[in-house]
């Protein structure tokens, strides 16, 4: 049998565009929703677009260079909201995303399947529940007496009452995301403690460790991946988000006390004070929280070894 | 280290995993327990590890009720039939586990890790990682980590099921010489009834989450006192017809339809009694082809084994299989006669599946 020339432009060319068609619909969603949508806002960072100039044609956009990011590095408040947001990602993600969502993985994994079960239904509701009910619940917790629910513990036991939302900003703000971000390592950690094997599990208590030996020397290591995982995802993913922070205490209660990167390029471009929005300044604080993300996910990949974690393609390629 | 087994059972909710196992393994024996899947030998091993705590009755190691004792205070080696290697431990580690849970001295766990090593001849694999391993080798490990902490009773669960054949000959003879020459009590569970046979000193047959038989495998061979082990027990497996055992002037014959078999008095005087309800019982290899043979029949396939032929035949639409020479070339189609080693023949009751012979 003739064999095909196995270098044949013809076949490469056919291979690599069966290739690019899988990847097509990703492509095109990341094309659309990511690389446009940041080229857009490059470009809107340098320009002073402002509601007191607005226009939606591109072509009568002032274009100033990057004075936009000469103005934030004066900005005398961008210094404190670098490191709320560094203090807030850290604090969050070492406590809540990594810590209690392990806590509760392994402990939901060493009780009754069916209890492990239900705990970990409860722990996903506030990540299914709407930002703005959810919220609200909270407030609801923190507000001053006679309405807020911890106060009302504190008249019953003659306590002083406090507006904790201005009393304990962060503590609100960590609390609220962080519930929030268990679920997600929780659901990660416990499908993975889940597919260790059963013989594996049992021959550790064979081998004569307690229930903590067996999380410290067999759990904990085959977690290694699982948890790399989260910790970068959830990195990421807390950078950007800012809508429970918005809503709970908008940044304050003083100035800027809560307030993160990802929302004052909100406040910056779309809700700034007295109805002035600087769409072209916002933008900036976005670039540049687009860039940090980047540069993050680059060094993520790197340290972490991303590529030899990602498995071999199980099939086979013609 | 002997272990005593009383009136064991085990539940999951309303499903049955053993129920009522009662059986005395001594010191230094080495018993296999036989059954199909889901007869309960796994669930009574993991009881025996400590791994499942029973529903009801109790297990004894020597003098001590170990019902309640959790596996590490039990002693206990075992080996898994997927090996169970820690895969981010190196060899080295993974046979060195039992030894630091036990807190023991990084010299001494070098000394006895090494010479275990040796002993399973791995000591050039220590620094490997399981993945790095073949199975053989995976094998060797696993067993080299349930010995090295010295146990009481070693626990095996199919240890063997993922070698392949010619591996499985070879590590079947290593684990019979190594539990004899170190003599700890051993808990083999397999549903290779050639494993249990070659290895074990005793064989318990379960099904059902019921015990069987327990026996040496001679007597569960020869002297079967269920069906259930008469069928399981034995490959190529007993071929059962339904006969009527009857008894005129101390001559006793089992008939089934045109066909009738003449039978001695120690064999035939019991199942003469229990009426037409009787199902007879006798291996391929007590049946051969002959001339002088009284029952024909029609060779339907012809399956050669290199040793010998394993020849179904057909009686009356009925399926007996036999062992046959090589030499004697039979082709599918050919009638022959078959002569039946009445001797070897069992007997049971239909209804009960209880021997006849050996009650």
């Amino acid at each position: 049998m003739e064999k095909k020339a196995p270098d044949s432009r013809r076949n490469i060319l056919r291979a690599n565009l069966t290739a690019y068609g899988f990847l097509a619909p990703a492509g095109i969603l990341v094309i659309i929703f990511f690389l446009i949508p940041v080229l857009l806002i490059i470009y809107l960072s340098m320009t002073n677009l402002a509601t007191t100039n607005f226009t939606t044609n591109v072509s009568q956009m002032e274009f100033v260079g990057l004075e936009n990011y000469a103005i934030l590095l004066r900005d005398q408040f961008a210094g404190k909201i670098f490191f709320n947001t560094v203090f807030y990602v850290l604090v969050t993600l070492a406590i809540f995303n990594v810590s209690l969502a392990l806590i509760v993985s392994l402990l939901t994994m060493h009780i009754p399947r069916r209890a492990g079960f239900a705990f970990r239904a409860i722990w996903i509701l506030p990540r299914i529940t709407t930002a703005t009910v959810y919220i609200m619940l909270w407030r609801r917790l923190a507000v001053e007496a006679p309405y807020g629910i911890i106060n009302q513990f504190n008249t019953l036991l003659n306590q002083p009452t406090y507006n904790y939302l201005d009393a304990r900003p962060w503590e609100f703000v960590i609390m609220a995301n962080g519930f929030i971000g268990v679920s997600f390592g929780m659901i990660i950690f416990t499908s993975a403690i889940e597919s260790i094997p059963k013989d594996l599990m049992n021959a550790s208590l064979v081998d004569g460790s307690t229930i903590m030996q067996r999380i410290r020397f067999i759990i904990m290591p085959l977690l290694r991946w699982p948890l790399l995982f989260v910790v970068t995802y959830q990195t990421l993913s807390l950078l950007t988000s800012f809508e429970q922070i918005l809503l709970l205490t908008n940044g304050g209660p003083g100035l800027y006390d809560t307030e993160v990167w990802s929302l004052t390029a909100y406040h910056r471009a779309l809700s700034n004070y007295f109805g002035n929005a600087q769409w072209g300044y916002g933008s900036a604080f976005a670039v540049v929280l687009v860039i940090i993300g980047v540069v993050l996910a680059v060094i993520y990949m790197r340290v972490f070894r991303f590529n030899e974690l990602v498995a071999e393609p199980k099939i086979e390629v013609l | 280290m002997q272990v005593t087994i009383e009136n064991l059972t085990k539940k999951f909710g309303d499903v049955i995993g053993a129920e009522n196992l009662s059986l005395d393994i001594k010191d230094g024996e080495f018993v296999a327990f036989l059954g199909p899947s889901g007869c309960g030998k796994t669930t009574t091993l993991l009881m025996l590890a400590g791994i499942y705590k029973p529903t009801s009755g109790t297990i004894r190691f020597g003098d001590t009720v170990v019902n309640r004792l959790s596996p590490r205070e039990r002693n206990i080696g075992m080996v898994f039939q997927s090996y169970a290697l820690y895969p981010h431990m190196t060899v080295y580690k993974n046979i060195g586990y039992p030894l630091k849970l036990k807190n023991m001295q990084k010299k001494e766990i070098d000394e006895r890790v090494n010479a275990v090593a040796n002993t399973m001849g791995i000591g050039d694999l220590l620094d490997r990682r399981p993945g790095q391993l073949s199975g053989g080798q995976q094998q060797r490990v696993a067993l080299g980590r349930a010995l090295v902490k010295e146990p009481d009773i070693l626990l095996f669960d199919e240890p063997l099921s993922n070698l392949d054949a010619r591996l499985r000959l070879t590590m079947r003879g290593e684990i019979k010489h190594l539990q004899h020459d170190l003599g700890i009590t051993s808990i083999y569970v397999t549903h290779d009834q050639i494993e249990a046979m070659t290895m074990a000193d005793r064989i318990a047959v379960m099904s059902g989450g019921h015990l069987q038989a327990f026996d040496t495998p001679e007597a569960l061979y020869d002297r079967p006192k269920t069906l259930f082990v008469a069928g399981f027990v034995g490959n190529p497996p007993m071929n059962f017809i339904n006969v009527e055992v009857s008894a005129s002037n101390g001559h006793f014959v089992a008939t089934n339809g045109n066909m009738s078999l003449d039978l001695s008095k120690e064999r035939g005087e019991k199942p003469a009694t229990a009426g037409n309800s009787v199902v007879m019982g006798i291996r391929p290899e007590d049946i051969q082809i002959a001339p002088d043979g009284t029952v024909p029949a029609e060779v339907f396939v012809v399956e050669p084994l290199g040793r010998e032929n394993l020849v179904d035949v057909r009686i009356d639409g009925e399926s007996i299989l036999l062992l046959a020479d090589t030499k004697a070339d039979h082709k599918r189609g050919d009638s022959v006669k078959l002569k039946f080693n009445m001797n070897k023949a069992q007997f049971f009751d239909s209804k009960t599946g209880k021997s006849l012979l050996w009650a």
